[in-house]
């Protein structure tokens, strides 16, 4: 089984991320193979099983909004691929 | 190559310390050579930090001087190179990353820093977690100290081989679904995943939030529990840090394991398991019985079949929304040659990432998208209450299960590379324990031909302390884990 090239292509999209050629045909076989082997859990019955999104017993943490010191402007902008002055240069979002 | 440092534990050395038969120095520039002489055959390390290392080492040598000599003060560790070090690169070995510099440390590292921990480097990883074996890693392959063709297991295999080769004292990894414990069985050395929750994720580099935790790599129990005592506890800054006071894990360690119940879940005895790997966590188990505790074969968990489908869709739907932050605008490698943003973005991300983090935003956005969400991710969640149900009437019964970590014995380097879903079933033994958020040790139980078997040994939540009187009690009348690989 394979998947089609258009099924690879609109994942890649909704992932915004490219893919040569190459890597959409290898893709469309591997992917296809490892989600073959998910339907073994057609099997199981999970009628009225809710479903665990964490393990751990905890919801909606709430904590007093205490004023800290902010991580260093500089320190952050060091890492920026692009930046003028104190902020990030990003390309234009609307064109 | 061995010398009288390699076998060194953080309890020995802080006796030397404490005596003042060595300093922090001087145990810091030992290892520091010590990782010049290994490193070209083993590779376990992105960054090492001589400077900052000997300047801890100092501090750590004016702590011990003043008496305020803590158990972890001035002791050499290597650091996951998933966790953020203040000032010092982090790349989570992959391209991506490679020169990204974070302005604040992880909590995991603060607390070490705090107890007078001495950080010798950065380990080497598969590239964001995932892998098994290293060969993801951006850089280079680690390579396992007890046979230099074959891998250490991953992702944390360089922190693994690293104090295989005893190039730290011990390491901080970090396991999603077996990534401190199968590469601690792989070189021999001792690794636990703590229950999620235990320790504060602030500051690891998230692959998947559900199911990550932080854990230390050791030489043996006792050394895991005096990292545990430091590394272990709330902190405001991870909602899902858990409130539950930290006993001290070095209590109650004795030889004596009556009244322990076991139970020996046989779905973790598979098929295709190696021969010499079954052999010898039997006998481990009837070790563990002679210690006085009460075996139980046969335990059924028969949804274990069911946990390798549901981890590969829970890790890489949570790990592409994870991955989705690397667009190339704040940090990290940006495509440039382009005016379109998104075009920029697209690329960015596809020459970033490697072949394997790839294939799980791929993964992992397919189970997401409009059509499969029910089928695929929410129905995973749905067995993931199943798996974590069967562990917990399991647990009704049991104080621990015990199985192998590893179907195998440590693969050849390249033996796997080309098969994805091959290399996912090195693992089959330790997802389901992420995916119950249950905690786990690996310690050092035998050899097949000078290759390293590990024990996988799962207890309650919370119950850690449980996991180590196993694991003491059973260091006490064996010395696997004191056998220390030729380089």
């Amino acid at each position: 089984m394979k998947l089609s090239r258009e099924e690879v292509v609109h994942i890649a999209a909704l992932a915004r991320m490219s893919m040569s050629e190459a890597e959409i045909e290898k893709a469309r076989e591997q992917l296809a193979n490892i989600l073959e082997n998910f339907a073994v859990l057609k099997e199981v019955d999970t009628t009225n099983v809710s479903p665990t999104t964490q393990s751990i017993k905890l919801q909606s943490v709430m904590r007093n909004d205490i004023p800290g010191e902010s991580l260093p402007a500089e320190k952050i902008l060091a890492n920026a691929p692009d930046r003028e002055g104190d902020l990030f240069k990003l390309r234009p979002v609307l064109e | 190559m061995t010398d009288k440092y390699t076998d060194l534990t953080i309890h020995s050395a802080h006796e030397l310390l404490k005596a003042k038969k060595i300093s922090s120095v001087e145990l810091t520039k030992h290892y520091l050579d010590r990782i010049k002489k290994v490193e070209p055959q083993v590779r376990a390390i992105v960054t090492v930090t001589e400077d900052s290392a000997l300047q801890q080492a100092k501090q750590a040598d004016e702590a011990i001087a003043n008496g305020k000599a803590t158990p972890l003060t001035g002791i050499p560790v290597l650091i996951k190179d998933v966790m953020c070090t203040k000032d010092i690169k982090t790349t989570c070995s992959s391209k991506m990353l490679e020169n990204f510099v974070p302005p604040y440390n992880a909590t995991a590292v603060e607390k070490l820093n705090n107890a007078g921990a001495v950080m010798v480097g950065k380990a080497n990883m598969d590239e964001f977690a995932m892998g098994s074996s290293t060969e993801n890693s951006a850089f280079f392959t680690t390579h396992n100290p007890w046979d230099l063709s074959r891998v250490p297991g991953g992702s944390s295999g360089g922190s693994a081989a690293g104090v295989a080769a005893s190039e730290a004292i011990y390491a901080l990894g970090s396991d999603t679904g077996g990534s401190i414990r199968q590469p601690a069985g792989f070189c021999n050395v001792t690794g636990l995943k703590p229950t999620y929750g235990r320790v504060s994720r602030y500051g690891l580099v998230a692959f998947a939030s559900s199911l990550d935790q932080i854990g230390p790599l050791t030489k043996d129990a006792l050394d895991s529990a005096l990292v545990m005592n430091v590394i272990s506890g709330y902190d405001s800054r991870d909602s899902t840090s858990a409130p539950e006071a930290v006993p001290d894990y070095t209590k109650g360690l004795t030889k004596n394991l009556k009244g322990m119940k076991i139970g020996i879940p046989k779905e973790y005895f598979v098929e295709g398991m190696q021969a010499e790997v079954e052999t010898a966590i039997k006998d481990a188990i009837r070790k563990l019985e002679e210690l006085g505790a009460k075996v139980e074969w046969g335990v059924s968990l028969p949804h274990t079949r069911h946990a390798l489908a549901v981890y590969y869709i829970i890790a890489p739907s949570e790990a592409s929304a994870n991955l989705a932050r690397y667009d190339g605008s704040k940090y990290g490698f940006s495509y440039k040659d382009t005016d379109s943003m998104w075009e920029g973005m697209e690329k960015t991300k596809q020459l970033g990432f490697g072949p394997e983090v790839k294939r799980r935003i791929m993964l992992g956005t397919y189970a997401l998208s409009s059509g499969y969400y029910d089928a695929y991710y929410l129905k995973a969640q749905k067995v993931r209450t199943l798996i974590r149900r069967e562990f917990d009437q399991a647990f009704e019964k049991y104080d621990a299960l015990v199985t192998p970590t590893s179907p195998t014995v440590p693969f050849k380097i390249g033996e796997k590379a080309d098969n994805p879903l091959q290399m996912y079933l090195s693992d089959i033994c330790t997802l389901p324990i992420n995916i119950a958020g249950i905690p786990a040790i690996s310690i050092p139980a035998g050899f097949a031909k000078d290759l390293p078997i590990g024990m996988q040994i799962i207890g309650k939540p919370f119950a850690e302390k449980t996991i180590f009187k196993i694991s003491y009690a059973y260091q006490q009348v064996t010395d696997w884990h004191k056998k220390t690989a030729k380089l």
